[in-house]
């Protein structure tokens, strides 16, 4: 299962924010992205009613990395999640994967969105388990890998148990678990947390983060919440306003360890999140000086 | 408690009024009373009649009632999976929906005579649109992103039909069927009330042609018996099939 115990990862450096790009750190033996946007761009409708939902995104993320995108609504920060896992070709440009442009269906990636997209009528063991009856593993293999994914998620005791009986926190377990199943390299998280309430959010989040940090998942993690895109992320990415381009690549100086619940008194977090703040503050209010 | 005296203050008095106002306050030739009600029906019953009438009934709506909804699954199922076909079709459905079933009784005695197979598949026709509506809906209302989601995971149509599809469907399969119960015996009596010489509409039009108030409302309680029975059956069927859907109540909060 821990195929990469990646606790020890080289020094990411001091990097300013501004400007700073995601593909300068050198990683181990491969420098190459794992996955690479190139020119990126996606627009939706036809004729005169077409939507650009981005145009030129450039970005590299490398393997093991902890991305997050975080934007205003609308700036197509799902479209990204949506190219790498391979179910929206793109209208301009391409995402490359592993070296490969992604044309179909990508399975190297889980998907994780808001709603936990659990089976009602499965319990949470058959839950898990449903990537690995997808892919004909055999049943005692089964029962195994769910033992030990319903472990290592704190879902110890309810593997009997129906959806209904668990509690918001608990099905976003019982969705991570599934995910992390048939061990897709890279995770997509479309607002994982979004609707729950702010104790537990910090909760999941720590677990996550910690969680992917040890199992060497890339994650992509797409939040239109300034803190939690700081506080998860190795490297954020802003977005503009529709349509969406790529406003800053942060670095984000913080521990790989770091404690999610003492953040809020650290300095470097404290200025980072102040820095996106500004960069995202609705026109309006940013151009107020300039406007005439 | 008080809910039960209400009741049986509400209830005790109509039949009272019912059983001593005939006769003196309204006619009983047109309302009968319960005591000669209760006569009918154990004379019904004594002899058999009601139940070889109760029978033909059953069987009509419970044939009628396989095929309909046996036909509604799969067409709610095909046609909500194949997006093209639905949209195609979706118009001419929409015509016979808001077609009153019942109209196409007459059709069917010509085509089908005046046996048990014209009730069979007048009752056919209504449970038909009613579980094939509720079906495809249920389809359709699978996520996108669930079966985005399982395409990562591998999934082929075939593991997104039988692992998501079908199961999701149930719960609306069974409320389309749950629906349908009281329609089946709808259409099976009004078959009979049109053309039959068996069956409890038949029981039914007999009593009223000979002006027989007594026999027709002794019919009309052995109709709402099976109906209730009928309807519970289902339930039970339906919390055996979904047991997730009784934990809803015994839900615990916890992280």
């Amino acid at each position: 299962m821990q195929k990469n115990m990646q606790f020890s990862r080289e020094d990411r450096g001091q990097m300013d924010s501004a400007g700073a790009t995601a593909t300068t750190a050198p990683r181990g033996s491969k420098n190459e992205a794992l996955i690479r946007f190139s020119d990126f761009g996606k627009n939706f409708g036809k004729g005169a009613k077409t939507v650009v939902a981005t145009r030129a995104i450039n970005l590299d993320v490398l393997s093991g990395q902890f991305v997050t995108i975080v934007g205003p609504s609308g700036c197509g920060k799902s479209t990204l999640l949506n190219a790498v896992a391979g179910i929206l070709p793109p209208t301009q440009g391409q995402v490359i994967y592993r070296g490969a442009p992604v044309h179909d269906v990508n399975r190297r990636v889980g998907y994780m969105t808001q709603s936990d997209h659990l089976l009602p009528w499965r319990k949470v063991a058959a839950n898990i388990a449903l990537p690995l009856e997808i892919q004909r593993k055999p049943k005692a293999v089964i029962a195994e890998r769910v033992n030990e994914l319903i472990k290592l998620v704190g879902l110890d005791g309810f593997s009997d148990s129906y959806l209904s009986q668990l509690s918001g926190g608990m099905r976003k377990r019982c969705a991570l678990a599934r995910v992390l199943a048939y061990d897709p390299e890279t995770l997509l998280m479309d607002e994982p947390f979004s609707a729950l309430d702010a104790q537990l959010r910090i909760t999941m989040q720590t677990e996550v983060r910690d969680l992917c940090l040890r199992l060497g998942k890339t994650v992509l993690f797409v939040t239109h919440d300034i803190d939690e895109a700081i506080a998860l992320g190795d490297i954020c990415v802003v977005l503009s306003e529709r349509p969406g381009t790529v406003r800053e690549i942060i670095t984000v100086n913080l521990p790989r360890d770091r404690d999610l619940r003492r953040l809020r008194s650290d300095p470097h977090y404290v200025e980072t999140t102040e820095h996106v703040w500004a960069l995202l503050a609705p026109p309006s209010v940013a151009q107020k000086g300039r406007v005439a | 408690m008080s809910v039960w005296l209400i009741r049986l203050v509400i209830v005790g008095g109509f039949f009272a009024f019912w059983q001593f106002g005939a006769g003196t306050v309204f006619n009983e030739f047109f309302f009968s009373r319960p005591s000669a009600i209760c006569g009918q029906l154990w004379d019904l019953m004594a002899s058999g009649r009601l139940f070889y009438h109760s029978a033909i009934t059953l069987i009509e709506a419970l044939a009628g009632f396989a095929c309909g909804s046996a036909a509604g699954l799969l067409a709610g199922i095909v046609l909500g999976r194949n997006e093209v076909l639905g949209k195609a079709l979706d118009p001419i459905i929409t015509i016979f929906y808001s077609l009153p079933k019942i109209a196409l009784g007459p059709l069917f005695v010509i085509w089908f005579g005046i046996g048990i197979e014209m009730k069979i598949v007048l009752t056919a026709t209504i449970v038909f649109f009613l579980v094939f509506l509720n079906t495809y809906t249920g389809v359709r209302g699978v996520s996108r992103e669930l079966v985005a989601i399982m395409k990562l995971m591998g999934a082929t149509e075939r593991n997104i039909l039988s692992k998501v599809v079908l199961p999701s469907v149930v719960t609306w399969v069974f409320t389309g069927l749950r629906l349908s119960v009281p329609y089946a015996l709808i259409g099976a009596i009004v078959g009979e009330l049109i053309a039959s010489n068996q069956g409890l509409g038949y029981l039914l039009s007999n009593a009223a042609g000979q002006f027989n108030t007594a026999g027709v409302f002794a019919t009309i309680v052995a109709i709402v018996v099976m109906t209730m029975l009928l309807n519970a059956t289902v339930k039970f069927v339906e919390r055996r099939m979904m047991p997730w859907q009784d934990e809803q109540a015994t839900r615990e909060v916890s992280i």
